[in-house]
């Protein structure tokens, strides 16, 4: 008994290293490095992501109205201020490119980014963004290290070339930290319900301990004890 | 209320029904750890079964708003996230629960005479529970859920002249899409659970009948007191109640750790890119089924298509499963439980979790020269573990079987 619970923890201590050294082929993606909790970077990447990014893309699992109440923003300043393709704030949030026209200048229609955060995960959005250099052979005289030819310009060149990289990476890692909010809002709330589903969990656990221990009683002493 | 009871009881066996399953029930004093899991095992089918009737309530079964709908019920549904996140780790939970609960078979021999056909009742409902898991996982119809459908039915298309017969049965067209999604929601939501109820009732009405086995692997009903009852029997309930509503609190303990900390488990319950709608026309880079078929899946991969068919790879891979069933009958040892067993049973058995759990790790890669030789070797090991079982149960010496079970 004892040497199968070792043999088994040997194995999957192998499985887990070896599974750990030979994931992450491919690119080097940096680390976002981004907190879901700290609202005024939500509130800062959903700025950049309304001038900079929602002209093309969409986020259509998402509502105007859902953002505000989540990250704080009064109604009527997200209306006024962030609300660019939209008359209601109930309303999801689409891009303002016609698909038509999408294919004309870019050759394809540029995604949808609801679940980017969650299908490629943050370093990627983080390092992407990031990752354009000049490249003459490019539609738009850019080229990425982390998606060969994509076919997006380097939407945040300005910022790129007016801020410091310290800045500048951080408002990158803002936009990063939005879009893995946009991906899953509810994780702006389930950690803390978790910790209080754990707390009542610990309780009853040890209520049932103790209710277990004291009905055994009777098996370890009195009626149902071992007998001859 | 004795007034109330007597009027049931001349029209329903309620009392007896009661007492042959639950407070005359008696079970051996001797359980461990490895004891819980099968209550465990119906608590989360349960769990499975509620949550997956709020789910149907707001999921939509159409390939065009399959996808939208999941999200909408993670986004816009009052408590929708927390019920799919449930359902989700729920699936992943159950095969945990099942694989434990198998293992604690093998180390007692608990599937040896007479509980043979426990055995082989739970075998289906593991069959079965495969199949419902699978047909689960094609309902959010994301990147994996379509494409690993394809390459899992297509399998069944490689055997001769009635594949494509099959296939179109399964598929309910020439390819999956709307037509297959729709009929894998009637099965997962209807069918398959009816079928996996019936036969968890089954699995404890013959369980109940021959009596639980236990970690000493003695039968504890030939030794009675006067009053026929088992001198190491002690009522299941409230002893067993009680001790498994303690195991019950810890499970959810984990459990609500992966559903509120970590839903995906780092792509092990939830993949990434199953986060994309289903597209036809474009392959993933690599399709991985999840973690709980994956031992089989590389039980497929392993074998080479032979005269231009994968049917070899298929045909493994179904024995694989199947040969299962056939364990009571593969064992000729005289003991049940691994404290008595000679040594050759105690190597083979770690030499087969190694196996089993390598195998599952390989079925998550992508096929480079070293794991399909990898995958090979440990399909053979597989395989040998039943193929030898009757010459290595027979030989070494195994120690004394007490009369009675161990006190601890």
């Amino acid at each position: 008994m004892k040497i199968l619970l070792k043999t088994l923890s040997i194995v999957s201590v192998f499985i887990i290293s070896f599974n750990a050294s030979a994931a992450g082929g491919g690119v080097n993606l940096d680390h976002a490095d981004t907190d879901i909790t700290d609202e005024a970077s939500l509130q800062r990447g959903a700025k950049s992501f309304m001038n900079n990014c929602s002209g093309c893309h969409s986020i259509e699992l998402m509502r105007y109205n859902r953002i505000a109440k989540d990250l704080n923003i009064n109604e009527a300043d997200m209306a006024k201020n962030l609300m660019f393709n939209a008359e209601k704030t109930g309303s999801k949030i689409f891009s303002s490119m016609p698909v038509d026209g999408a294919n004309k200048w870019f050759g394809t229609t540029p995604p949808d980014l609801s679940l980017t955060a969650r299908a490629k995960g943050t370093d990627w959005i983080y390092t992407y963004l990031r990752g354009f250099y000049a490249d003459d052979t490019r539609p738009y005289g850019v080229n990425n290290h982390v998606l060969k030819n994509a076919s997006m310009p380097d939407a945040l060149w300005q910022s790129k070339q007016d801020k410091s990289e310290l800045e500048f990476n951080r408002e990158v890692r803002d936009i990063t930290n939005f879009l893995d909010y946009v991906s899953e809002p509810v994780k702006l709330i389930r950690y803390e319900i978790g910790v209080k589903v754990l707390g009542f969990l610990f309780i009853l656990f040890i209520l049932s301990y103790l209710m277990k221990k004291e009905y055994w009683k009777d098996v370890k002493y009195g009626k149902w004890r071992a007998k001859d | 209320m004795d007034n109330n009871k007597n009027w049931i009881d001349q029209r329903f066996p309620l009392t007896k029904v009661w007492n042959e399953h639950l407070a005359e029930y008696y079970t051996p004093r001797n359980f461990n750890f490895w004891y819980f899991f099968g209550s465990l095992a119906i608590l989360v089918l349960v769990i499975q079964l509620f949550t997956g009737i709020f789910l149907t309530m707001h999921y939509k079964p159409d390939a065009a708003n399959a996808f939208a709908s999941v999200e909408y019920i993670m986004r816009d549904v009052d408590w929708g996230w927390l019920i799919r996140y449930i359902h989700s780790t729920g699936a992943s939970a159950f095969f945990v629960v099942i694989y434990l609960h198998m293992y604690r078979a093998l180390l007692y021999g608990s599937y040896k005479a007479p509980r043979e056909l426990i055995w082989i009742l739970g075998m289906v409902l593991y069959i079965a529970l495969m199949a419902e898991a699978f047909m689960g996982y094609v309902l959010p119809w994301g990147q994996m859920s379509y494409w690993g459908a394809k390459v899992i039915i297509n399998l069944f298309g490689s055997f001769p002249i009635v594949g494509d017969i099959i296939l179109e049965f399964i598929l309910g067209d020439y390819a999956v899409g709307d037509a297959t999604l729709n009929r894998f929601f009637s099965l997962h939501v209807i069918a398959i659970p009816l079928i996996l109820v019936v036969l968890v009732f089954l699995h404890i009405v013959a369980l109940h009948t021959v009596g639980s086995n236990n970690p000493d692997g003695v039968e504890i009903k030939q030794n009675k007191d006067e009053n026929g009852i088992p001198k190491d029997g002690i009522p299941f309930h409230p002893y067993y109640s009680v001790k498994d509503i303690v195991g019950v609190v810890v499970f959810l303990m984990i459990f609500s750790s992966i559903v509120f900390f970590a839903p995906a488990l780092g792509g092990y319950f939830l993949e990434g890119p199953n986060f994309i709608e289903a597209n036809p026309l474009m392959t993933p880079d690599h399709i991985a089924p999840l973690w709980y078929l994956t031992p089989f899946y590389s039980v497929l991969r392993a074998v080479p298509p032979m005269f231009g068919s994968q049917l070899p790879g298929v045909l493994a891979m179904f024995s694989a499963l199947l040969i299962l069933i056939a364990l009571p009958w593969l064992d000729r040892s005289k003991v049940k439980s691994i404290r008595y067993r000679s040594w050759p049973y105690k190597v083979a058995l770690g030499i087969f979790v190694v196996t089993f759990v390598v195998l599952g790790w390989l079925g998550m890669q992508a096929v480079t020269p070293l794991y399909s030789l990898m995958a090979q070797i440990f399909t053979t090991l597989y395989f040998a573990f039943f193929i030898l079982m009757p010459w290595f149960t027979s030989i070494g010496k195994t120690k004394p079987v007490p009369e009675r079970t161990t006190e601890k």
